[in-house]
């Protein structure tokens, strides 16, 4: 864990979501409104969390962070280049032929990419599979995982959940980007979740409800699962705002696949960088 | 072929994944709930520590098994044929064979074998599925000791692979001293005027053919073909080059499997003849495994006519 504070981590997260508009806008291609909701979360991770070696991405000890709604990855390239896997020039290639950056992340193409996912509610499965993978090699890495409210509607993420109770996964902390949007419209239209922290805490795991954008509660619920070693897995229910950070962005469905034009690229940067602290 | 007692290939699997777990801590059994039907009791028995059961979710065993090949491991992901490549062929696709991760894929109940489960049971399409899959290795062994020596192989070798063995008792063809190698065909006998290119259970039906052939003056080549993919192109090319006249057969559709990969090999050449055995593209029903090889023209009578035919 690093020492960092609270604010230096909320610039963290402002200059990713800068990255991410300037990469999207660059590739005129991508997924700005889930990268920007995840933002936080993912920037706690990879600033002030994670046991990383950017010069050795395979190291067999290290933390491992799964996008398993992958189209976001735009955000966690914006981590992996910012903390030196791949230099910087790297995130102007994004979804270009022959980048390491590609649409939904790739494992075999860009170093840090701990699972190549895009295909909604395979990467939380994958991840469980990490978790057991630390627990069967007796090796303390935690394994994060980014998972969707929309994703949740995927069988898979419940029979992951049960495998991840079966064999006590208490290294796993799945945060729950709950923005309540997907594709079609909002989650509640299309398909209801319910409350899914009742349904984690239902299949044996830990629950911690926060604000998913506010970084001193993300701060304080990892916290809380490193401290609860109690053989549950834990998820974290982040309520988020798709497109966070950029007010003609915020809660529009419109933008879970769109790039900005250039006048929208040009008051997206001025609104995060007046978020600088 | 022997006198000796049938034996399921299923059988050679479970014996030889043990031993395969003890030589190598690494490999890691993954049932899906079917681990007694696919033979893994006593892997789970003696390797305790290398065994994981996800339950009845074969979407999630299949990704999991691809998180825990990320960390070293080398699963054995154990099911039905007809949902180790149906039901979670996505995941393999994508978290499997995209990654080029080295899990495996083992399954029993291939084709017909499963044959009074009926049609949802009998996996008909699955090697051809597979064989569409980047990266992927596809393999059936013909009997018990072949299927131990692919099993062994496939764990000492990188990469997803696919094995698919029979429910039910097979007749022996292998002495336990023959090697085999991933990818190439094994020649069972020598011939001059007709090739039998066959794979998995099918390959006794087409020595038996090769002998009734050689009664009637028609000398035959027999390979067994245990790997569609890769397939041994080489040896599928001699069989043109030196005899021009092939039939395949193989205990699958007659679409996507062993006959269509020898036929796209062949029509590339321009010059040779195919005639295929196999499952003619209809699902099968609860019936004995032979009764329904014989409805889609597979016995070794179907084979030795084929073969006369071509001369």
């Amino acid at each position: 864990m690093k020492d960092i504070s609270i604010n230096e981590l909320k610039n963290k997260a402002t200059e990713m979501r800068m990255k991410v508009i300037d990469m999207i806008y660059k590739a005129q291609s991508g997924h700005p409104g889930g990268s920007l909701s995840a933002a936080d979360f993912v920037t706690a991770c990879y600033f002030k969390y994670m046991n990383v070696d950017p010069k050795n991405p395979q190291w067999a000890d290290r933390d491992r962070m799964v996008l398993s709604k992958g189209h976001v990855c735009p955000i966690q390239y914006a981590c992996l280049a910012t903390l030196g896997y791949f230099p910087e020039e790297v995130l102007d290639t994004l979804r270009k032929e022959g980048s390491p950056l590609q649409g939904h992340p790739s494992m075999i193409k860009c170093p840090g990419i701990d699972i190549s996912t895009g295909s909604l509610g395979q990467g939380m499965a994958c991840a469980a599979g990490m978790a057991l993978g630390g627990k069967m090699n007796k090796k303390d890495y935690k394994v994060f995982c980014v998972l969707g409210d929309g994703e949740a509607q995927e069988g898979i993420i419940w029979e992951a959940a049960n495998t991840a109770n079966k064999y006590k996964l208490d290294n796993f902390i799945v945060f729950v980007d709950e923005n309540n949007l997907q594709l079609d419209g909002t989650c509640d239209e299309v398909m209801p979740n319910g409350d899914l922290g009742e349904k984690f805490k239902a299949f044996g795991w830990d629950v911690f409800y926060i604000n998913g954008n506010d970084m001193e509660e993300v701060c304080d619920a990892i916290d809380k699962c490193y401290a609860a070693q109690n053989g549950n897995p834990k998820a974290i229910i982040g309520k988020t705002v798709k497109g966070k950070g950029v007010s003609f962005m915020e809660n529009q469905v419109g933008w879970h696949g769109v790039a900005p034009n250039d006048e929208q690229y040009a008051q997206a940067m001025a609104e995060l960088k007046a978020q600088l602290i | 072929m022997s006198e000796l007692k049938k034996i399921p290939t299923r059988n050679g699997f479970g014996e030889e994944i043990v031993a395969v777990g003890k030589d190598n801590p690494d490999v890691v059994v993954l049932d899906i709930d079917i681990g007694k039907s696919c033979k893994t009791q006593d892997f789970r028995k003696e390797l305790p520590d290398q065994y994981i059961n996800v339950g009845i979710a074969e979407q999630n065993g299949a990704a999991v098994a691809a998180g825990l090949a990320t960390c070293g491991k080398i699963p054995f992901v154990v099911t039905y044929a007809a949902f180790g490549s149906m039901r979670i062929c996505e995941m393999i696709r994508q978290e499997i064979c995209y990654t080029n991760l080295n899990v495996k894929i083992a399954c029993s109940h291939g084709g017909f074998t499963p044959a009074n489960d009926g049609a949802s049971h009998q996996a008909i399409e699955d090697m051809g599925i597979l064989r569409t899959l980047p990266n992927m290795t596809v393999m059936m062994p013909a009997d018990y000791n072949q299927a131990k020596k692919l099993v062994r192989a496939a764990a000492e070798n990188y990469g997803p692979m696919y094995l698919r063995f029979t429910r039910d008792a097979m007749e022996q063809v292998y002495g336990p001293e023959v090697e085999f190698e991933i990818g190439k065909a094994y020649q069972l006998q020598d011939g001059k005027d007709v090739a039998i290119i066959a794979n998995g259970d099918t390959v006794c039906l087409a020595i038996k053919a090769a002998k009734i052939l050689e009664e009637k003056g028609i000398s035959a080549r027999v390979l067994d073909m245990h790997t569609i993919k890769p397939l041994d192109v080489d040896a599928v090319k001699a069989c043109v080059n030196d005899i021009g006249k092939i039939v395949t057969v193989e205990d699958h559709n007659i679409i996507n499997g062993l006959g269509s990969a020898v036929c796209e090999v062949v029509a590339e050449m321009g010059k040779g003849k195919v005639k295929r055995v196999g499952i003619q593209d209809q699902f099968g029903e609860s019936a004995p495994y032979e009764r329904l090889l014989a409805k889609n023209g597979i016995t070794v009578e179907d084979i030795v006519a084929e073969a006369e035919k071509l001369q």
